[in-house]
């Protein structure tokens, strides 16, 4: 496991957008990667932030996990990354 | 209806209507801005491909490196509202890497290390509008900004200026790439303020 | 009363400022009066919206610095070429309104019943939500043992400073400054490293619970010294930050 890159943040980061989504507290959740299975906390993804959109990254083997992006008032949310994400 | 925070502008737009697309401020820096991972590719693994022609073509580092290139000096305008004036670039045209390959395509989706993709019309990329660039201010492109190489287009919002290029595919249609498909324009001419699909 | 506490945590409540309180020369701490705020739990964060007269709108993250129960305040770091903390730091005053939306969190917490030994490693503007987290502790009386290691660039830039030089009975504060050192100072003078952490860490046969927070350059470089060291990864909390002073 790579360090993340200075600027690379964490699901901590992006807990108001998922409450915003999911309508719940999601950071604590647990997320399983769809490519390397890898199960960990939705806190610990990593979470990039070019100012396009939001990219969650598993720590392992950086496979996207999810995608949200906001435009003209709509947030698209891609989830095809993980197997499963339980609360 | 939100409070007015007393005093907060946000970046202050351009005093420079005509140089810079609306919306717009100008900035020194050159922000890093990546959706994934820095791809740090050696320059003895590089290659770079236009591929859906008549035949592919390559180029392995060396060969890019005896092509005919130029420097050029261009405003670069990013979705994310900045622009940065007078960068300057080396690299190689896309009317060089594209002569002489017959096709039929009007659309190219580029590749790149990473798995980043986006895409634009051949029209865009030809007539001097476009380069694979590999030098930046005087200097080789850092893995950071794209290095080794990274496509250059920047009549449009620079995130078609794909960092870490390594193939065009040709295609008759137009395939929606990374950030297209989530919304941002197909296009993403700065002029008319193209930033999302429908704009 | 559950439909509401959900409501308020999904929506963006006005924030008043009551009052400001500079820190250090970059950092400013934010009293805030939130008329239905919910309270909060210590390690949780609010994203602040601000909105310009043409309706422009940022957002950012930070972090709570008071424990729950107290005034809730903000401590936030001006960064060089921030568009907002410049604002909040500097041009902010008591009167002002913005928005805020939280509190937000249910990893980077800490309650009494999590209990302990507990080591904190903050570097630079990580300190805040691990100070709210000793407010909390020292509040509510516990007795869990506390080892605090600060990174900080020198003296001038720690945050909290008198507070934590007198800090609640159980809680040890070690600090390492890492560009600029007081004459006469005897501390750490470097980077947290593999070495400091085997000095600092409370040894994990002791089950410890540790929390890292700080620019991310900072919590992968403590993180992986503690696992090295013997935490297992799941007893380790951490929180990036963007770029901080550090």
């Amino acid at each position: 496991m790579e360090p993340l890159e200075a600027g690379v943040l964490d699901g901590n980061a992006i807990g108001g957008l998922l409450i915003e989504v999911f309508g719940t507290e999601m950071t604590a959740a647990v997320g399983t990667c769809g490519t390397c299975g890898t199960a960990s906390r939705v806190a610990e993804f990593a979470v990039y932030q070019p100012g396009l959109g939001t990219v969650v990254r598993c720590r392992h083997c950086d496979n996207v996990l999810m995608v949200f992006v906001l435009a003209h008032g709509v947030t698209c949310v891609d989830l095809l990354g993980l197997a499963s994400l339980v609360a | 209806m939100s409070p007015i925070t007393r005093g907060f502008h946000g970046r202050r737009r351009s005093d420079a209507p005509g140089r810079v697309p609306p919306g717009q401020y100008v900035t020194k820096d050159f922000p890093v801005l990546s959706a994934g991972p820095t791809p740090r590719t050696a320059l003895a693994n590089w290659t770079f491909s236009i591929e859906g022609g008549h035949e592919p073509k390559r180029w392995t580092w060396a060969e890019f490196q005896a092509l005919p290139a130029e420097t050029v000096t261009v405003d670069i305008h990013c979705v994310t509202r900045w622009s940065k004036l007078d960068t300057v670039w080396t690299g190689v045209s896309l009317d060089v890497l594209l002569e002489g390959l017959e096709h039929d395509a009007a659309y190219v989706l580029a590749v790149c290390d990473g798995g980043y993709t986006t895409n634009l019309p051949v029209a865009d990329l030809v007539g001097g509008q476009a380069w694979v660039a590999f030098n930046y201010d005087g200097s080789p492109l850092r893995p950071e900004h794209g290095g080794p190489a990274r496509l250059l287009v920047p009549h449009l919002y620079f995130w078609k200026s794909a960092k870490w290029v390594r193939s065009l595919r040709l295609r008759d249609r137009d395939e929606a790439g990374f950030w297209e498909r989530y919304g941002y324009n197909m296009y993403g001419d700065p002029w008319r303020e193209q930033r999302y699909a429908g704009d | 009363m559950a439909g509401t506490a959900v409501r308020g945590r999904l929506t963006w409540q006005t924030a008043t400022v009551g009052s400001v309180v500079d820190e250090t020369a970059r950092v400013r701490t934010i009293f805030l009066d939130v008329p239905d705020w919910a309270g909060h739990r210590a390690g949780q964060h609010v994203d602040v919206r601000l909105t310009a007269e043409d309706g422009y709108q940022a957002e950012r993250a930070y972090s709570i610095a008071s424990a729950p129960g107290e005034t809730l305040s903000l401590t936030v770091e001006r960064l060089e070429d921030g568009e907002v903390s410049p604002y909040l730091t500097q041009e902010l005053r008591a009167g002002d309104e913005f928005e805020v939306r939280g509190p937000v969190g249910g990893y980077f917490v800490w309650d009494v019943a999590d209990g302990g030994p507990l080591l904190l490693l903050a570097g630079g503007s990580g300190i805040v939500p691990l100070r709210s987290i000793l407010r909390y502790r020292e509040r509510l009386g516990s007795e869990v043992p506390v080892r605090l290691l600060y990174s900080s660039r020198s003296l001038a830039d720690v945050i909290y400073r008198a507070e934590l030089d007198a800090p609640a009975a159980g809680v040890t504060v070690i600090h390492t400054l890492t560009r600029q050192q007081p004459p006469g100072w005897t501390g750490y003078a470097r980077r947290v490293d593999q070495e400091m952490i085997a000095s600092v860490a409370w040894p994990a046969a002791d089950a410890p619970l540790a929390y890292a927070c700080g620019p991310t350059s900072f919590v992968e470089s403590v993180a992986s010294a503690l696992v090295a060291f013997g935490y297992p990864p799941r007893r380790i909390r951490t929180e990036r930050f963007g770029a901080t002073g550090q």
